[in-house]
């Protein structure tokens, strides 16, 4: 075990640096820069600028320093705020969070419910119907889908507000200040809680399935045991043990914000930072970015690995 | 047993026909499933009217018709008309044409490189697998969408005409969608190799170029279809984000996805809704007409693929 441990940290620590050097160099590739967009600078002043930034040298030597730095936990100045890229990040994830956490909580509580009553009744009326929903859930193109219930709900027919974490010019504090925040957020989470939810039901539908054909339930039945008990200690445990490996890959979509949703519903969340920096080429903001979502994804992936080894001891890890 | 008995008939007619039926006994299986076959239809119907459709309407020049502006759907336009007068719904059926294309033609590249890379890094194994692998982990270790964005604004950049944007946005798909097909591939061939029919190939002398394309890779062409109908589909939400955001394929050439960036403008958005709404059907129908089939498909094809 504590081998298979050292070899998968050394693996994904080799893979972090590759990751970080293709970043920056795509990043370094993107057109344009910060200072180009600025039409109220001087040519002697932009090269001033691009010379105290670094943004002259070579990149080969601007990603050893960059690397240097962010080894020393420093990612560097976002050049629109000027403030420290982690510190941004701080201000801006927690709104990510919020949205993200109510919507998997929300996704996984349905698609557990869903999912294991259509398995018991598989094949039934409800059990198609669940099986279409599904497949459209999953097919949703996310900004379209984004798009239309804000036309509808918030624009028609005026129930929720179209966007932001609450209303401009608002000053409410204390519980109106969360009353306003959750209707603000009610949109959003419904389109991440319906983009989530197909692959999720589809995957306890099918485990539900395989774990209702095993022999101990058979058993179970045939002691006479309750369906009650059968369904919910027997199968309803086995089925949904191994989801737990599904949590690692959650990781990055809880704490990395979602681009498209934020941008949308005007989100202040990570990725709706995101989105404005890359339009102002703001790059130390959108490399740290990157390289935030790249380490959750290796993180979120051992994660996973070790906990499918403790939902089933008979995996070897190697 | 209800799937024995029915394969029973469809064993006698390949016999009696003479030739080997597990085609056809897919093909036969596949008809019986009617929500597969609902799809396969609808998917039928979005080619045929994106790619015939337009033959039939008067509006395919797409001139600029200051007469015609913004009006609501309505009997001489269907769909109504964009703020230059052009009809939306012939406009919908073009974007679909390159749409479409697009989702087809990057699902084609990237099955193509996917499996090649993952046969040759799962069958020779050592060097040629530790790079191959090594690249794809680094690949999906990058998220995908940042990495698009930094591609379209490449594009921009090196100012690539409008025309042939589209050819690149299929590539920029295909290098994002590689690495897990091949990955996919490479593990199916690993246990492959292994198999006795395999041990057969060695012992008889085979070239390795034959064990590849004659006895392993036909083996893996159920899982390929399978993987490739549902790639399509995710082809072609990705081309729509992408251009929907401005870094895809760019007007004046429609696509559903810079369509929908009507969206972007609040009056449009608000108080024309036949603008954008019909192109964001259009996908959403598409897709899962796509991803119905693609999973009957599964069903028939890769049984065990079954999730």
């Amino acid at each position: 075990m504590s081998t298979y441990l050292t070899k998968r940290l050394l693996y994904m620590i080799i893979i972090l640096f590759g990751a970080s050097l293709l970043i920056f160099c795509l990043y370094a590739s993107t057109p344009g820069d910060f200072i180009t967009g600025n039409i109220k600078l001087t040519a002697e002043r932009k090269a001033e600028l691009r010379e105290i930034y670094g943004l002259n040298k070579p990149v080969l030597e601007r990603y050893g320093l960059w690397m240097k730095n962010a080894l020393h936990g420093d990612f560097g100045y976002s050049l629109a705020q000027q403030k420290p890229v982690l510190q941004l990040f701080n201000d801006y994830i927690w709104n990510s969070f919020l949205l993200a956490a109510v919507s998997t909580f929300l996704t996984w509580v349905i698609a557990v419910i869903i999912g294991v009553v259509s398995a018991y009744k598989q094949y039934s009326w409800f059990d198609t119907l669940v099986m279409v929903a599904i497949f459209a859930a999953m097919s949703l193109p996310s900004f379209f889908i984004g798009l239309f219930l804000i036309k509808i709900l918030a624009v028609d027919l005026k129930w929720l507000p179209p966007g932001g974490i609450i209303t401009t010019g608002s000053n409410a504090t204390g519980w109106e200040y969360i009353k306003e925040v959750v209707r603000h957020m009610a949109l959003p989470v419904i389109v991440m809680t319906l983009l989530g939810l197909g692959s999720l039901t589809r995957y306890f539908r099918s485990n539900m399935i395989d774990v209702l054909r095993q022999d101990y339930i058979r058993t179970a039945r045939a002691k006479g045991l309750r369906e009650r008990k059968v369904l919910f200690t027997h199968a309803l445990r086995n089925a949904l043990l191994p989801a737990i490996t599904l949590v690692g890959f959650e990781l990055p979509a809880l704490f990395g914000g979602s681009l498209i949703i934020e941008k949308i519903f005007n989100w202040p969340g990570i990725g709706q930072l995101y989105m404005q920096s890359f339009g102002l080429r703001d790059y130390p903001l959108l490399m740290g970015f990157t390289m935030f979502i790249a380490i959750l994804t290796v993180i979120g992936t051992l994660l996973s690995d070790l906990l499918y080894r403790i939902a089933d001891p008979r995996v070897r890890l190697q | 047993m209800a799937v024995n008995s029915s394969l029973a008939p469809v064993r006698r007619a390949g016999a009696a026909s003479g030739r080997s039926s597990l085609f056809r006994q897919s093909v036969r299986r596949l008809l019986h499933n009617k929500l597969a076959m609902s799809g396969f239809v609808v998917v039928l119907f979005m080619f045929a009217l994106c790619f015939v459709g337009p033959l039939f309407s008067p509006y395919t020049d797409n001139k600029i018709n200051m007469a015609m502006m913004n009006k609501a759907p309505g009997l001489k336009h269907w769909l109504g008309t964009d703020a230059l007068g052009r009809d939306i719904l012939t406009r919908v059926m073009q974007a679909g044409r390159i749409s479409l294309t697009v989702g087809l033609a990057s699902m084609v590249l990237s099955v193509f490189i996917g499996a090649l890379l993952g046969a040759v890094a799962g069958y020779y194994r050592g060097v040629a697998d530790q790079i191959i692998m090594r690249v794809a982990d680094l690949l999906l270790t990058i998220p995908g969408l940042p990495l698009l964005f930094i591609f379209g604004a490449l594009l921009s950049e090196w100012k690539i005409p409008t025309d042939y944007r589209m050819y690149i946005v299929m590539l920029m798909l295909s290098i994002v969608n590689w690495p897990g097909m091949a990955r996919m591939v490479r593990g199916q061939m690993l246990s492959l190799r292994e198999r006795e029919f395999m041990q057969a190939a060695v012992v008889l002398g085979l070239r390795d170029r034959r064990k590849l394309f004659n006895h392993l890779l036909p083996n893996i062409i159920p899982l390929l279809i399978v993987m490739a109908t549902l790639n399509i589909g995710g082809a072609i939400l990705s081309e729509s984000v992408l251009s929907f955001f401005g870094l895809g394929v760019m007007p004046p050439t429609p696509t559903w996805g810079n369509m929908i960036d009507a969206a972007n403008n609040m009056i449009d958005f608000q108080q024309r809704p036949w603008l954008w709404i019909p192109p964001g059907l259009s996908i959403f129908a598409t897709v899962i007409a796509i991803n119905i089939f693609g999973d009957g498909l599964r069903d028939v094809l890769d049984p065990k693929q079954k999730r």
